[in-house]
């Protein structure tokens, strides 16, 4: 670029830049497809943006030191003294933990199964779509199925029962199952893709040393993977955290109660529910129609939520530093060389 | 380093006097690490087939799962027939009507209290489905090009971030913001005419067919871009290279060569979200408008205005909690055809993915 002006600073000859290459030489339809490319990216920004705003600014203004502390009270009609969602909370976080609790072993015990042993081959391949299959079950329908499984008198030691004696099938402990369900092909697919990245020379290693694969398995391979299985945890919780559907049919009570008998065990068979079906049921389509209580909700699961992302962030950040390091090189510099800005 | 170095040498005094070979002892030894061998691998297997058991417990899960839900949905199926996928008519055509009756438990005239019709809530489920699915193959096949092509790198550090927070928003957030966001916005836009032209049909506002399109296809978006972005990602570079070698510029060399190579994962991308799409009830049943119409192609634009009410959001709508009812046989009927859809979805998801292992570019 020539400048008709000599300006006081020196050329700055000492940085290499790629040379660029500019889209004015394409066809028409190619430059649109590029921007194309931008705009829809920046829209995607926009998008994630506007809602994460939309819910502060609503969940800020609801929000009331208040609602942390209080039970839901049902019966209330005016919206002051239908209480807060403390209930709700404690709900979430027993249900995680239950879910976890089951889907976590069971998970990576799945996943080293189908890397390490995988024998017989058309079993590992069969589980392997049954394991996709369970991913893409709504959970509507899973949910309708712990119903199902559960509400029988064989299954009465997980749930409460009805006035008539009839068992309910509706309990904490039932809905952690299904929830453990949901979250499963999380957590296999998260430990999958870490057993599948490990060199092979740490099971080399580890079986010229005369160890088994059990041995391996424990004493090598889980150790190095701790942060894929926690980010298929945390991956795992998220969706748990999420659900909605498998409340509306398992666990559709606002508040915390037990079904009888030692107090831990109680509270897990008893009812109660979580912040997303408080949220449900507060939303102007649901029987509380109260959106106030929705939203500040609404901004503590998001809260939850995010939270939970950056935690996926960091783990995945640090677990796979070596690939991010060896990254395509051309395609970094292609990159930075069709950065319109840089013009 | 040095030979003598590695191994250290052992002080010869250190060490006590060999006692003179004993064949016995020699013997017991070996036995006792024949012993431990044995005893490790078995126990070895024992983990094997312990961990087998579990592997196979996920297939015990999905047939139980088929078996169960099939069960309690026989008696609908039975009583209705195939005229349970048909359209009902009249006034008792309208699932609204059938659902109170079964709810109430009171037969509608001339019909089984088992009457169900399912129509209205599978074209609701056909229309949301293709109208999302539709959209969101366009927007993610650009936004992985861009992740994987175009972004500079800082631009790409903010992008992936906002990618996973967008998958990660529970549906309840994104039902609450379509309904008070969306909705009131998508109300706007009808006219008052429009509204007066089908007001003894349905009432418009703005909880709709499009609205319910609009937030399904945010939600499954993200998947899709993922899905898409690592099969691009995953194309050998010396093809793209190749091309460009050989003076094409970089977008046609992304259509011809990347896009076609990662075909397969798209189209296997585009089957899952379908299955994602058609099993979302807590959104569609917050936003779809709360009635189970048929939105008619017949009223032209008007179509987009319709409210609907797909087939999943159905059970989360009308299910009471009590499976041995007759709302609780079509809950399970309408389960069970969501269960058929997932399962055919994902076999066309596997069979679509084969030529990829071709390549080596799974996904």
């Amino acid at each position: 670029m020539a400048t008709a002006e000599p300006t006081l600073t020196p050329p700055r000859a000492a940085i290499a830049r790629p040379r660029r290459e500019s889209t004015a030489s394409w066809p028409l339809v190619d430059r649109l497809a590029y921007w194309l490319c931008w705009a829809v990216g920046i829209g995607l920004c926009v998008i994630a943006v506007g809602i994460v705003l939309f819910m502060f600014i609503k969940g800020i203004s609801a929000l009331r030191p208040s609602l942390f502390v209080e039970s839901p009270a049902t019966g209330a009609l005016q919206e002051r003294h239908s209480g807060g969602f403390k209930d709700p909370l404690i709900g979430t976080f027993i249900l995680t933990a239950i879910g976890i609790a089951i889907a976590l072993p069971l998970g990576v015990g799945i996943a080293v199964w189908m890397v390490e042993y995988a024998r017989p081959r058309w079993l590992m391949r069969t589980v392997e779509s049954a394991i996709e299959m369970i991913a893409g079950v709504p959970s509507i329908v899973l949910a309708l199925f712990g119903l199902l499984l559960f509400a029988r008198p064989l299954f009465s030691f997980l749930s409460g029962s009805a006035n008539n004696g009839a068992v309910t099938g509706q309990s904490f402990l039932i809905a952690g199952i299904m929830m453990g369900v949901l979250a499963i092909p999380l957590v296999v697919g998260a430990t999958r893709e870490a057993l599948l990245q490990l060199p092979a020379r740490l099971r080399e290693a580890s079986y010229a040393l005369g160890k088994t694969r059990a041995t391996t398995v424990r004493r090598v391979l889980l150790p190095s993977i701790r942060p894929g299985i926690a980010s298929g945890a945390v991956l795992g919780m998220g969706r748990i955290i999420g659900d909605t559907a498998i409340l509306v049919i398992l666990l559709p009570y606002l508040k915390l109660e037990g079904a009888g008998g030692a107090p831990l065990l109680s509270a897990l068979r008893g009812t109660g529910t979580t912040l997303t079906y408080y949220i449900y049921y507060y939303a102007p389509t649901g029987d509380g129609n109260s959106p106030k209580k929705a939203f500040a909700a609404g901004f503590v699961l998001l809260m939850i939520v995010l939270a939970l992302n950056a935690l996926v962030t960091r783990l995945t950040l640090r677990s796979s530093g070596e690939r991010a390091a060896a990254r395509n090189i051309v395609q970094r510099v292609w990159a930075w060389e069709m950065w319109p800005w840089s013009r | 380093m040095s030979a003598e170095a590695y191994p250290p040498a052992i002080p010869p005094a250190a060490t006590p006097k060999a006692a003179p070979p004993n064949p016995m002892e020699a013997r017991q030894r070996h036995a006792a690490q024949l012993a431990t061998h044995l005893k490790e691998a078995a126990r070895d297997r024992r983990v094997e087939f312990a961990l087998g058991t579990l592997a196979a417990g996920a297939l015990a899960l999905i047939a139980a799962m088929l078996v169960t839900v099939l069960v309690n949905a026989w008696p609908s199926f039975s009583t209705n027939g195939l005229a349970w996928f048909g359209p009902g008519s009249g006034a008792n055509g309208d699932p609204v009507v059938q659902f109170r009756a079964m709810q109430t438990g009171t037969a509608l005239p001339g019909h089984p209290l088992l009457y169900f019709r399912a129509w209205p809530l599978i074209w609701g489920t056909l229309l949301s489905t293709f109208g999302a699915v539709a959209i969101a193959l366009v927007v993610s096949t650009f936004a992985a090009i861009f992740l994987a092509e175009f972004a500079p790198a800082p631009v790409r550090r903010v992008l992936e971030p906002v990618v996973r927070l967008l998958a990660g928003v529970p549906s309840v957030i994104y039902g609450l913001v379509g309904l008070l966001l969306i909705a009131p916005w998508v109300d706007g836009l009808i006219s008052t005419p429009r509204k007066e032209s089908v007001q003894y049909v349905v009432q418009l506002n703005g909880s709709c067919l499009l609205t319910a399109t609009l937030v399904l296809t945010v939600m499954i978006v993200p998947t899709m871009i993922t899905l898409t972005y690592g099969a691009l990602a995953a194309v050998p570079p010396a093809w793209r290279e190749g091309s460009v070698a050989l003076g094409v510029n970089r977008w046609r060399t992304i259509q011809r060569v990347s896009l076609r190579a990662a075909r397969p994962a798209i189209v296997s991308a585009m089957v899952f979200s379908t299955a994602r799409a058609v099993g979302e009830a807590i959104m569609l049943a917050m936003v779809g408008g709360g009635r189970p119409f048929a939105p008619n192609l017949l009223d032209g634009l008007t179509v987009f205005y319709e409210p609907i009410q797909p087939l999943a959001a159905s059970i989360a709508k009308e299910f009471g909690g009590n499976p041995n009812t007759p709302i609780g046989h079509t809950a399970s009927a309408i389960g069970a055809v969501l269960l058929f859809s997932v399962a055919l979805l994902s076999l066309a998801a596997w069979a679509v993915r084969q030529p990829l292992k071709r390549y080596g570019i799974g996904i």
